[in-house]
């Protein structure tokens, strides 16, 4: 009877990877749990410690990782999990762990992780997912564009993993000389020792070094002498994730892959570690290389539903979700760009002057995940009057090859009409600039709107110099009327945090979505309204993205780097809900039925809204809204 | 001169004694604390009886949840007015060991740690009545009370003497299984540890000695 490890029990098996063990495993291990309590601001482990033979879970309150220079690389709190990644890596701790509130934290050892949960395939998946989400390689200098590659290619984890198939393989009677012979002949590093079809050994070139080079065996001995027996042996269904977590495990490069991953079945393949790095180097950059080689919307439906599964692949998986959605921009910008080169092939002659394609609203702040309307715009360069029609009705009639081709693709008309080929969007470099003027200098509740659409464009093909000249414009008109962030920041407060005064949530009272949750309106969008306000406020125009904006403003105020944090972590957890929810319900994801969240994901949604609320106190003070409003 | 000779003991005191016999390690990190509780059938000490003991240990200041001692005793006595508290029956679905066993396990358990309890004289006195009962010696433990050590935090000088639910309330503990022996040492671990911390604060140096009782004070009994 041990009635403190039932509570803790009870408590584990909510959370990943938990649920997913059976009741005897998740005993075994509540049982085995060290409490700690920690103050707010005492640290856990800090950077250069020896790791300790345990890993984390946050039972109280929450834990920052922080880097030497005190950024914060993540925030855990209530079921999560750090401290894995050291773990596996051993050696010394590179980040420091500290208390951002009063916390108490289960301590878990290693031991215990390698029976139960790196045993089971679920829970393994889960955790070499969320070491995924442990490593932010920020690096502002790189192009966006590589980045998301880059850093797709990291979560190829998950993907069944593609060994060979033709294993190369000698028996028991050979010699070293004749196995490295084989070896060489084939190109291959490594070779298995197989009797009867099943494997019994195997040699790699590091035995070959270490074992023959050194003199300790002759290349005449048996290859029995030199060889690593027994081997370690997978499923045909081994995961990239399972296949890492075993070679860290055992410290070795090659997994033998048999019928049913035992090895007294018959080998059907080796997994290298090397077969692993060619696959994370795939995926999301072979999308990319076919829709620049494809030649009309109709092959480029195909890659975008490809990418839909990917997509949904990843989700399942507990993927870093500002990841993901780099990644589909990156992947929609490469479709538009393609489809525009395309139409403009289609057009007679080539465009009488620059110009530049913008992508507007979410599009633009790079935060679309689901194939949702389409909202672009155009702008070409000035013109004499006497030219102005014909010009622009070259950009209208090319934007309708292009709006209507990635109609084909997938992306709908906007029903608004905030599309390129829609005359009032589609305009020279004066004329938008004095559209912007107009809604900057009569800031009514329809131009706030617009404001709020078309401030977060993003160039994604043409002229760059184009999209600058207009941005210059347009701080020129906000400077010369500051009352416009005033009325922007009354704007951006028009929905309070969603919690009301019980703490209870506030749901839709009425209409289609009675007692539903609206996430976008009022959750979404007050953080997203708050960070294209405080970003304009230190004029900037160069960053569209709302979690890149919150970064930037970090490092323009460090003084409120604790609320711009945590409006990260809240922004990031909300997509994640969106998208999810959009991708279960084949909808937009904006309206959430409360009752069908887990106790877990209700408390993280309740967590996003204090960084709503805190945000929105920020703007209060500082644009001296109280009197306002 | 028979009286000056020493009585003789069973095997499991004589084990239980000689981990005493090295000097008290002071280093908080080092010592292994031992939170425990006692369900009884009431708080006299002569009459009531003890109804299960629940214990955890903290090691290097974390709870460790394995190392721990759960035991429900076989009810000589029963009290039917403490049954609405405590919940335990006097034919329960528990397996229920004779008090001596019960004595024998905490003992192997104890060991020389510090033992740790809210109000800690109660309990201590209930133990040593049952050892008396058994012509075994008091404890030998050094004992920590956590009403004590909330004293000393001077957070609250309202009153002297704060329960363990107004303790938990005001550190924010969780209230899960109060009224079970190991429910409530659990939360008094907690509460312990939480104590610990805020005496920290003020004392990054702090050892057993300061967390000790000053001689003069009398505690609940």
């Amino acid at each position: 009877m041990n009635t403190i490890a039932a509570r803790i029990y009870d408590y584990l098996k909510a959370f990943p990877p938990f649920n997913v063990l059976n009741r005897k495993q998740l005993m075994a291990i509540s049982e085995a749990v060290d409490v700690i309590y920690l103050e707010h601001q005492q640290y856990l482990f800090e950077i250069g410690q020896p790791v300790v033979n345990h890993f984390y879970v946050v039972r109280d309150g929450a834990i920052g990782l922080f880097r030497a220079n005190d950024t914060l690389v993540d925030e855990c709190d209530e079921g999560d999990i750090f401290g894995l990644r050291a773990l596996l890596r051993k050696g010394d701790y590179k980040l420091n762990s500290k208390a951002i509130e009063e916390s108490i934290v289960y301590s878990i050892s290693s031991e215990l992780l390698e029976t139960y949960i790196t045993t089971n395939t679920k829970a393994s998946q889960f955790l070499m997912a969320s070491f995924a989400s442990n490593t932010k390689a920020k690096n502002a200098d790189d192009d966006d564009f590589m980045e998301a590659l880059n850093r797709s290619s990291e979560y190829t984890y998950l993907q069944t993993a593609d060994y060979s198939k033709n294993p190369v393989t000698c028996t028991l009677d050979t010699t070293v000389k004749e196995a490295a012979n084989i070896m060489t002949i084939k190109h291959v590093g490594s070779i298995v020792i197989v009797n009867d079809g099943k494997p019994i050994g195997i040699i790699t070139d590091k035995d070959l070094r270490t074992k023959i080079a050194t003199g300790t065996k002759t290349i005449s001995d048996n290859v029995s002498s030199i060889m690593s027996s027994p081997v370690i042996t997978y499923p045909e269904t081994i995961t990239v994730a399972e296949a890492q977590i075993a070679m860290l495990k055992h410290r070795i490069t090659h997994l033998c892959i048999t019928k049913d991953g035992t090895n007294q079945s018959a080998l059907t393949g080796i997994l290298s570690e090397h077969d692993i790095i060619v696959l994370r180097e795939n995926n999301a950059s072979a999308l990319i290389k076919e829709i620049k080689r494809s030649h009309s919307a109709e092959q480029l439906k195909g890659i975008r539903q490809r990418t839909e599964q990917l997509l949904k692949r990843y989700l399942g998986q507990d993927i870093p979700i500002d990841f993901m959605s780099r990644l589909i921009s990156a992947i929609n910008d490469a479709i538009t760009q393609r489809i525009i080169g395309l139409a403009i092939a289609k057009m007679k002659k080539k465009p009488p002057v620059k110009f530049a394609w913008l992508a507007i609203g979410s599009q633009g702040r790079q935060e679309q995940l689901l194939m949702t309307d389409q909202d672009n715009a155009l702008v070409f360069e000035d013109v004499p009057e006497t030219d102005y029609d014909s010009t622009k009705s070259y950009f209208l009639e090319l934007s309708n090859y292009i709006n209507n081709d990635l109609e084909t693709v997938g992306f709908e008309l906007c029903p608004a009409q905030m599309m390129s080929n829609n005359p009032k969007w589609c305009n020279s470099v004066s004329e938008w600039s004095q559209q912007f003027k107009r809604w900057i200098t009569t800031p009514d509740q329809d131009n706030l709107m617009l404001c709020t659409i078309f401030f977060d464009y993003e160039h994604v093909y043409g002229d760059k110099a184009l999209v600058h000249q207009l941005s210059e414009h347009i701080f020129e008109h906000i400077e010369a009327h500051d009352i416009f962030l005033t009325y922007l920041g009354r704007n951006a407060l028009q929905n309070p945090p969603p919690l009301s005064f019980f703490r209870q949530f506030l749901v839709e009272a009425d209409g289609e979505h009675k007692d539903q949750f609206d996430i976008k309106a009022r959750a979404m969008m007050p953080l997203v309204d708050a960070a294209r306000l405080l970003i304009l406020s230190h004029n900037i125009k160069s960053v569209n993205n709302t979690l890149e904006r919150y970064e930037k403003l970090i490092e323009l105020e460090p003084q409120n780097k604790d609320t711009y944090s945590f409006c990260m972590e809240a922004y990031k957890n909300l997509l994640r809900f969106r998208t999810k929810q959009g991708l279960a319900n084949n909808d937009s994801g904006r309206f959430i039925d409360l009752e069908s969240l887990s106790k877990g994901n209700r408390l993280r949604l309740k967590r996003s809204f204090k960084a709503v609320k805190a945000v929105q106190e920020l703007i209060k003070t500082r644009f001296k809204l109280s009197q306002l409003l | 001169m028979h009286w000056l000779k020493r009585k003789s003991y069973p095997e499991f005191w004589n084990q239980y004694s000689a981990c005493f016999s090295q000097h008290q390690e002071q280093h908080l990190e080092q010592i292994r604390f031992v939170v425990f509780d006692t369900e009884t059938t009431g708080l006299n000490t002569k009459q009531d009886r003890i109804l299960s003991i629940g214990c955890v240990a903290i090691k290097d200041l974390q709870i460790k949840v394995s190392d721990q001692l759960e035991s429900y005793l076989i009810q000589q006595q029963f009290n039917a007015d403490t049954v609405k508290i405590h919940g335990l029956l006097k034919t329960g679905k528990l397996t229920k060991i004779e008090e001596y066993e019960a004595v024998v396990q905490f003992l192997d358990y104890l060991q020389n740690a510090v033992l740790v309890a809210h109000h800690a004289a109660f309990d201590v006195a209930m133990m040593n009545a049952v050892l008396q009962r058994h012509n075994l010696p008091k404890l030998k433990n050094k004992v920590l009370d956590t009403g004590h050590l909330f004293q000393k935090t001077k957070l609250d000088t309202s009153k002297l003497h704060f329960s363990l639910d107004e303790l938990a309330e005001r550190f924010k503990i969780p209230m899960h299984d109060r009224h079970t022996a190991s429910g409530d040492a659990y939360i008094t671990a907690l509460l312990f540890l939480k104590l610990v911390a805020k005496l920290k604060m003020n004392n990054p140096k702090l050892s057993l000695r300061d967390l000790e009782k000053s001689h003069k004070r009398i505690g609940l009994l």
